[in-house]
This record gives structure tokens, sequence and C-alpha cells, in this order.
């Protein structure tokens, strides 16, 4: 036994003398950390790590079987879900992993930038976070994309949409991204590149830089209300403070990140094994149309802000918004690089932070039942309900059927059945005058397209008169005041009337 | 005894080697400064080396966006005009002439063909021209609605409502032997660059549009739905 331990220990020296690692990383495992950073709060980092590394490993695993051409993409992803022993729980590790990971990322930054990590002298670590934020959330666009499916296809045409309207450089840009004339093979054989090699490369240095200047920096230390950083003194006092309170990182501190990284994986692979990979959804077809794309969830909020976006802003805000963004995240640490760190002196920080979490929290909330699209079955799908069928007049059930033969349906709700792009038409009579509702469907306006063209004077007839029968309970239908006075038999004299706005 | 000859095979120590390479420039100082010239000399080669290297694969990169103009569209068969019957719009199908063999199902491009009266055809791109997404053709209403956001498009393919700033995308076309020829081939997006065909072109007013000029005109903040 004893001479076991000894051949293992002469083994040791015998790669230590010529690696000279081990003391290296021995000294960096132990470095003394301030003892109140051993805290649940500062696990997210080495989370993302860990789950950078599952998806590096499971990432090879697919790569083993996965044929990246547009031609065959969807097929070998069929394959990998039905004829490769647990190929379909590989894919979804991987696509668990990679939501895990955009979400553990994004948890660690609001966690630095709430803890004022990023203030001196961590401010470098802090800009190259930021930029393996976005290799991130590059590596989750291009795997959406290699998951060739229906939602890729157009989901990678409405990015494709997206660069043809930088000014200038859009077009070359598109030709650039998609490597020909449409989105197909040498499309997907490009994002496959981007996707195996240039960002999980560039990734995996920026990581290395990043733990390297956690190391060379020392982990933040535990804000406290009125202890201010400044560029002079700070050095000093971090030293100060790991002398007195340090404690070695491995093991005091780092059993926390272990413990959190393992729960991690755990609930990436308790996911995969409970809801299974993502799609593939229908075969990348084009001439398939019946299809209403939707990206991935990380991306779900950009979607919805594209819908919300008046149609003049949409080019300027799509280009001028990022930038702006991702230039105010750059400067953040070189302009608020010293001062208070705790969150309770920083109440515009917390604001800020809540708020960009409830935005992008609301949006994306949108973006998974997508108010604005219309159903595009809904008209063929939904009756009418048929209390609103009830003691009515031939001509207003004619309208009922002509309401669902244009196509109403796809855009305005009915007993809570239908698209929610228009307002729900259950008591549009109350809100509606009769002569008001006829002009809005043959002309349309706001947001609704002119029927004009596809509406007979009888079908317009009947439709008005079925919508006149939706009230809202008791509430009586709708009155044009202007009418009753140009239809009141004695004229008034106009001196004691003013003129009459006509109601709209 | 094993420890003996496991020394003996060891390099030198580190601390030996760095001294060995410390002692190298002091030791001939009038051979450094030339050596030093040299090593300057050897990176401008570098430089130009890869300048050299970089050229061509800047310009393999670049290749798809230097591809001239005239052979991004060509003229496609959409088969036989009278498959189209008067006053109907139609889901056609074509493959694209650039594709490659791997493009698998990716390149059949659909698009949807209005025979208005005669010869008098309008074809109309697939995607939406707010953001690409494949627009359905509804004969009823006689409207294009987008699955994505919303955007419609009368029948003619002109804005109707919606996030779209314009109308749909249109292919030049031609009717040669009774045959309905398109001419396609690039993906249509906003960029300038891309509008091979002529802009959307009215071949004439409809009522559609029309009404949706009448709304125009109106005074703003007229047509917006009342509360
Ligand atoms: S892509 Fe059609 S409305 Fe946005």
């Amino acid at each position: 036994m004893a001479g076991m331990k000894q051949r293992m220990g002469d083994l040791y020296d015998w790669f230590e003398r010529r690696l000279g690692l081990g003391e290296a990383i021995t000294d960096a495992a132990e470095h003394p950390v301030p003892s109140k950073t051993s805290s649940w709060w500062y696990v997210f980092g080495s989370a993302a790590a860990v789950l950078f590394m599952l998806q590096i490993v499971t990432g090879i695993l697919l790569a083993l079987v996965y044929a990246p051409t547009a031609g065959e993409a969807w097929n070998s992803l069929q394959f990998l879900d039905h004829n490769i022993r647990l190929g379909w729980y590989l894919r979804a590790l991987h696509g668990w992993g990679s939501d895990f990971m955009v979400a553990v990322v994004l948890i660690h930054l609001a966690q630095v930038f709430l803890f004022g990590a990023y203030k001196y002298p961590r401010e470098l670590t802090w800009i190259v976070g930021v930029f393996l934020l976005l290799l991130t959330l590059g590596m989750a666009f291009t795997g959406q994309v290699l998951r060739f499916d229906q939602d890729a296809y157009w989901g990678l045409g409405i990015g494709v949409s997206i660069v043809s309207r930088i000014p200038w450089i859009g077009g070359a840009l598109v030709d650039i991204l998609l490597g020909g004339p449409i989105l197909a093979g040498p499309t997907l054989s490009r994002f496959f590149a981007l996707h195996v090699f240039v960002i999980p490369g560039i990734l995996l240095a920026l990581v290395a830089l990043h733990l390297w200047m956690v190391l060379r920096l020392g982990i933040n230390e535990w804000p406290m209300p009125g202890r201010l950083v400044s560029k002079k003194s700070y050095a000093a006092e971090y030293h100060k403070l790991t002398e007195k309170t340090g404690i070695p990182f491995v093991p005091d501190a780092a059993w926390k990140d272990a413990v959190f990284a393992a729960a991690t994986i755990l609930a990436v692979m308790a996911c995969a094994l409970w809801f299974g990979p993502f799609g593939p959804t229908g075969q990348p077809d084009p001439t398939i149309i019946q299809t209403a794309p939707k990206p991935d969830v990380a991306f779900l909020w950009i979607y919805a802000v594209l819908a919300y976006l008046p149609a003049n802003l949409e080019t300027p805000m799509m280009f001028i918004a990022p930038a702006v963004i991702i230039l105010a995240m750059i400067l953040l640490p070189l302009i608020f690089g010293e001062g208070e760190k705790h969150w309770s002196r920083r109440p515009m920080a917390v604001l800020m932070l809540i708020g960009v979490a409830l935005t992008l929290g609301i949006f994306t909330r949108l973006g998974m039942y997508t108010p604005w699209s219309p159903i595009m079955d809904a008209w063929s799908k939904e009756p009418v309900p048929v209390a609103y069928l009830k003691d009515r007049t031939p001509v207003e059930r004619a309208g009922a059927i002509v309401f669902e033969n244009k196509q109403c349906r796809n855009c305005h709700s009915l007993g809570g059945e239908g698209g929610m792009r228009g307002p729900a038409l259950d008591g549009i009579a109350s809100r509606m005058t009769e002569d008001q509702m006829i002009r809005q469907v043959l002309q349309g306006g706001g947001n609704m397209p002119a029927f004009g063209n596809a509406l007979s004077p009888a079908e317009t007839t009947a439709l008005v008169d079925f919508l006149e029968t939706l009230r809202a309970g008791r509430v009586p239908a709708a009155i044009d005041a202007s009418r009753n006075v140009a239809e009141s038999p004695q004229p008034q004299p106009e001196k004691t009337i003013p003129p009459v706005q006509p109601e709209r | 005894m094993e420890q003996e000859s496991s020394k003996a095979n060891d390099p030198n120590p580190p601390s030996e080697l760095v001294d060995a390479t410390q002692a190298a420039p002091g030791s001939d100082a009038s051979g450094h400064s030339r050596r030093v010239f040299l090593f300057n000399v050897a990176l401008f080669l570098n430089g130009i080396v890869g300048t050299v290297l970089a050229i061509p694969i800047i310009g393999y990169l670049l290749g798809p966006a230097l591809r001239k103009r005239s052979s991004q569209n060509a003229w496609i068969d959409l088969g036989a005009a009278s498959d189209y019957p008067e006053g109907e719009t139609r889901l056609a199908s074509f493959r694209d002439p650039f594709s490659v063999p791997w493009d698998g199902q990716t390149a059949e491009v659909p698009c949807w063909v209005r025979r208005i009266r005669g010869n008098d055809f309008q074809v109309f791109a697939i995607n939406c021209a707010h953001l690409g997404c494949p627009v359905r053709w509804f004969a009823q209403s006689q409207l294009f609605m987008c699955p994505c956001h919303g955007g419609v498009y009368y029948a003619d393919g002109s804005r109707a409502s919606g996030p779209p700033a314009r109308g749909l995308f249109e292919y030049a076309h031609k009717v040669v032997d009774e045959k309905l020829m398109i001419l396609a081939g690039k993906l249509p997006t906003l960029a300038a660059k891309n509008c091979g065909g002529p802009r959307l072109t009215q071949i004439q007013p409809t009522a559609a549009t029309e009404a949706s000029a009448a709304i125009a005109s109106q005074k703003p903040g007229d047509d917006s739905w009342p509360a």
C-alpha cells in the first residue's frame, strides 16, 4: 500500500517537474478570499462555466451524428431522436443546457451589477463579461438555426430581414450571411461553422481571460453601505480585508459553487428527461407556408418588440437601441468605476435592474402568446357562439356567416375565441354606431384593412346588422347624437344651438 | 534508487534555464542591436506575407456579396399561363435557379401568382415586406395575412395594415409562348440592392387601393379605431 502511494507520488513528481502546473493551480485554488464572499450569491459565474462545459461535451456528441447540410439536417435530427439510442436525451440536454446557460449568465450579470462588482479594479472583467453575454446569445441564436426546422428557417429569415435594413451595407451583409442568393445550403454551413468553431473558440478564450482576471484581482468583497471604492486606497483595503478575514477559496468558499453547479446540472437533466428535446418542428420546406414561426425563448422579447414598434421607428430602433445598450454596458464601469457598491445606496441601479427585468419579462410573456398575430385558422375553426345567434333575424344570421367567411375572426374574437389583433367584438354595438361600423368595415383604418373590395352591399348590410346585435350586457347601443339632430323634424334656430361636432 | 535515476533523466530545473536566457543578450551587446534589426525586418516581412495571405481570404469571405447583380436573378418558367384561373390568386413554387444539390427542400421557393385577366399577372414573393415571414392568401376576404406580426396586404399586393412599411415584393414577369415566366432567384429583402425586379407596380388601381387612398387622404386621426 505504502509502495503504491510512493509510486503515485513519483509519477506526480515526474509530470510536475516537466509541467510545473501543480503549484500554480494549487496556489490559485487556495488563494485567500474575504470570508463573506463565501455566499450563495457568488455561485452563478462558476455555474455558467460548468454549463458551458456541458454544452461543449453534449455539442461534440451531437456533432457525431448531425449532418450539417440544409438538405439533411432535419432528417439527421429525426434520426437522432428516434434511431440513435439516447440521441433524444443528448439533444434535450444540449437544448436545455442552452436555456439554462443564457438564464444563469443573465442572473450572474444582474448579481454583479447589484453588488457593484464592476467597479475599480474590475472594469475590464465586466467588459469581457458583456462580450461573454453577447457570445452566449450568439450561441443560442446559431444553435436555433442548426435545429434546422420550420421555426429555424423562418426565424433566420426574420434575422436576415433585420440585417437587410441596415443602411448602405445591408444588402452586402445579407449576401455574406446567406452565402448565396437564398436561405439554403451554404447558409446552414455558415451557421454551423459559427456555432461550432468561431463563437465557441472566442468564447473559450474570453472565459479564460475572465477567469484570469477574477483570480488576479480577487473576488469582489461583500459590499458594505458606506464603504466607498476609491482608486487610491482600494488595493490596500482589499488586501487588508483578505488578510484579516481571508479563507482559502478551495474548499472554504468553493463548496457552495460546487453544490450549486451540481444542482444546476441536475436541473438540466431533469428538464431534459421530463420535457425532452426542442423540436424539430416541421421540415424546413419553404413551400409549406402553414406556419407561425417563433424564436426560442431567449429571443421572444425581441420578437415582441418588433411587433409593437411603429413602422417609422422600426429601422432606427433595430440598430440604434442595441448599439446604445451595448455601449452603455461597456461604458458603465468606466464612468461609475468608483464610489458606493452597496445596493441600498444605489437606488437608481436597483430601479434600473428591476425595470430591465420587468421589461424583458413582460415582452417575453407577450411573445409567448403573440396577441398581435392573426390566428390564421380561427375563421374556419371557431363557430360563432350559439347565444349570439339566438332569436336573430335571418339577415342577422346571414351576417354571422359573413363574419366567419370573411376571416374577421382571425383578428377579432367572439366569446373569447379568435385573434387578438383587433378588439374583441362582443359588445361592439355598445361602442360603435351603425354608421361608424359601416365606415370601419368598408374603409378600414387604425390597424384594420378596408373590406370594401371584399364585401357586396348585401353582405355589408348583413354583417353590420349582425354586429349591431352584439351589445355588452344591458349597455344600450351606441347612438350618434349628431344624427338625431340632423334628422330631428323641427330644426332649431341656429343662434340657440352651437354647431355640433360629429361624434367619433 | 528509483528516485536517483529519475533525477538523472530530468531536464534542467527552470531556474537554470532562466539564467541562461538572461545571460545571452548581455554577453554580446554588439550583436544585440543587429539581431533586433533583423527581428524587425522579419516582422515586416511577416506583415507583407500576412497581407498577401489575407487579401484572397477576405475576397473569399466577401464572395457572395461581390457577385454581379445580373447573375442574381434568372427567368424561371412557372408553367402554362392557363394553369392560373383568371381573377384568382394561387400558390406556385419553383426551384431556385442558383441552388446547389445539398440545398434540399430549401431551394423550393413559393410565390403567389395573381392572374387578373388575360395576360395581366402579378407574381408576389411569399416573404412579408416587414420581416420576411410567409404571407397567406385568403380568397374570401381578398387579403394576404402575415402570421408573424399581423401585416395585411390587399389582393394587388399593396399594404393594407400592420407593421409592413410597403407592399409585397413583386417579381418581374412575362408571358412567352403561353408560359408564365418570372425573374427570380434572390431572396427579396428591404435592402435596395436586392430588389432585382421593378418596385411594386400597380397594374391598375382596384377598389381596395382606392379605399385605402381615401383613408390616406382623410384627416389624420380620423382613421383611428373609435374607442
Ligand atoms: S413579418 Fe409579416 S408582419 Fe412582421
